[in-house]
């Protein structure tokens, strides 16, 4: 984690002018650039990506379980832009006991999925998503399977109960 | 249905919409098996006499855990697992996972094995539009191509099963390069088949192109404009449908695919029949780059020189020490990946394929995200549903060319 910023990064320059605390560090690891940005700023820093900067796609977004380690989770969006043909890699932290985020739906519609999937899968809730219910999993299911405190093998749900 | 404004275009309104009658939806269960979902889809309709007024999909009959699954796999091990995803574009998901690891483990590919990778990559990407374009067609009416293209892709499974003996789950694609040495005579059967598919794409285009029950159920059906396909994540050729050129082999190149000649074909209406131009036009293409790579092979080596994650070769594993030492390691606890983080977008059939692969330096991957292309493109499916006829839909449903294997995972 590097803290100056790089004035010639050409993203990372403007949102670093736009507003000095809108990410609070990055990276470009393996020439990926990476920031961390605050649950509390995700949507403006989105809003921003998407509207001054190009960023016309949400690529994908899920989460990443770092159990036993705090803050647990990262919820991660990839951004796209095709007209300048960047990547630009966004992580939030998010602690294990309680982790909600607010939901980019507003700024990217394609978002509705990706966000109902790392909640089924990953119990992270999305603040202001207009359905946010499990997506691949049956109803009745409890936990979520992609945290890795939930075993691989031996649950308990049977299909014979439906 | 206030977000619909951009989805006006060949809406069908009902005549009689100023009559105060109640209007009485109908819901109707369209699968999971219903053959034109190809898989197991499930849309909960609701109609209004023949218009539907709302879609939902109801995804997740074939989710299987998979990457759950490859927490628990080694590294290696994983690659049997993205086949199963999109089982139409096998190869294409093996090299989609290989690159992000290779990346990790900073590997160099020999460029045998990286052309070798692109042809078979573009083989697979004109079996999965045979698939598509014979499956699409007899969901229109025109079952006569369905026949002929599972000939062609017949033709393509037998050289899968030519390099690697097996014609789905070939799993050819791995870590450190190819998993066995291409064998003897490839040549020939590439080029066997790939000097006669041109005159095969003219077959199907004469049977469709001028078909007045095929033009009259694809043309100005299933429109959707460009902004909104890309607020809704959607990927390939649907975008390429609504005249942006934009192809992953071409804006971010990946296994030295900037090394190949090819067009990418881009049309303007974004309805069912772009669609279908564009995927021919791009098995076309496809015929173009694997044509190339038969005449400029490069030789040497098929793996890349990474002894402690390649398989060493059997003489040398009978001969040297170090060979076996490796041979044993990897065959018990696998390579372990420096910890890091890496995605590589590629251009599967269906759109953008890429693996995030999280390591944490062990032999087991922390986490592995499938951002896989038919998931991102069945998001549209209400959009391209909602304010049009029923008899519509299968067309519109086949035009988005998903794999639900893919979309559940």
């Amino acid at each position: 984690m590097q803290s100056e910023v790089p004035q010639s990064h050409p993203v990372l320059a403007a949102l670093a002018a736009w507003d000095s605390h809108s990410f609070t560090s990055w990276s470009a690891e393996l020439g990926e650039t990476l920031i961390w940005v605050t649950p509390a700023r995700i949507v403006f820093v989105c809003r921003y990506l998407r509207d001054e900067q190009g960023f016309e796609r949400l690529s994908g977004l899920s989460a990443i379980d770092r159990y036993p380690l705090e803050p647990r989770f990262e919820v991660l969006y990839l951004l796209h832009s095709i007209a300048r043909n960047i990547r630009l890699k966004i992580k939030v932290a998010l602690p294990g006991a309680d982790p909600i985020v607010p939901s980019v739906t507003p700024v990217w519609e394609g978002a509705n999925w990706y966000e109902r999937e790392a909640f089924d899968l990953f119990g992270v809730r999305f603040e202001g998503h207009p359905n946010l219910q499990r997506i691949l999993l049956p109803e009745g299911w409890e936990g979520h399977p992609l945290r890795r405190d939930f075993p691989v093998h031996g649950h308990k749900y049977s299909y014979q109960d439906e | 249905m206030s977000d619909l404004e951009t989805n006006t275009a060949g809406a069908v309104e009902p005549e009689h919409e100023a009559a105060p009658a109640p209007t009485r939806r109908m819901v109707l269960n369209m699968g999971p098996q219903h053959p034109s979902t190809h898989g197991v889809l499930r849309i909960i309709l609701e109609l209004d006499g023949e218009i539907i007024r709302r879609a939902e999909p109801d995804i997740g009959f074939l989710h299987t855990g998979i990457e759950k699954q490859a927490e628990a796999l080694n590294w290696q091990q994983v690659v049997t697992l993205t086949d199963r995803m999109d089982y139409l574009s096998n190869l294409g998901n093996n090299l989609a996972y290989a690159l992000p690891v290779e990346k990790l483990l900073q590997i160099e590919i020999p460029p045998h094995a990286q052309w070798m990778r692109v042809m078979l990559t573009e083989l697979s990407r004109i079996s999965s539009h045979l698939v598509w374009l014979g499956t699409h067609a007899l969901d229109l009416g025109a079952m006569t191509v369905f026949f002929y293209c599972f000939r062609e892709r017949e033709d393509i499974l037998r050289i899968f099963e030519m390099f690697s003996g097996q014609r789905l789950m070939t799993s050819y694609i791995r870590i450190g390069g190819l998993a066995l040495e291409p064998p003897r005579g490839w040549q020939q059967a590439v080029r066997t088949f790939n000097d006669a598919l041109p005159s095969k794409i003219d077959e199907y285009e004469d049977l469709l192109n001028t078909n007045p029950i095929f033009l009259r159920r694809v043309q100005g059906v299933g429109q959707l404009g460009l902004a909104r396909l890309l607020a809704l994540g959607v990927s390939g050729p649907m975008i390429r449908a609504a005249g942006l050129a934009w192809d992953i082999r071409k804006a971010e190149p990946y296994s030295s695919y900037e090394k190949f000649d090819f067009d990418v074909p881009v049309y303007q209406e974004s309805d069912v029949w772009a669609r279908y131009r564009v995927r021919i036009e791009e098995m076309r293409q496809s015929q173009r780059i694997v044509s190339q790579a038969l005449e400029g092979m490069p030789g040497g080596p098929w793996k890349a020189d990474a002894p402690k994650v390649v398989l060493p070769d059997r003489e040398k594993m009978k001969t040297q020490m170090e060979a076996l030492i490796y041979h044993f390691k990897i065959v018990t606890e696998g390579f372990s990946v420096p910890a890091g983080e890496a995605y590589v977008p590629t251009e599967s059939p269906r759109g953008e394929i890429g693996f995030y692969v999280v390591s944490d330096g062990t032999a087991k991957p922390l986490r592995v995200f499938m951002r896989t292309p038919s998931f991102g493109n069945l998001q549209a499916l209400p959009a391209l549903f909602e304010g049009h006829l029923v008899a519509d839909s299968v067309a519109a449903l086949g035009s988005m060319d998903f794999v639900l294997g893919d979309v559940d995972r």
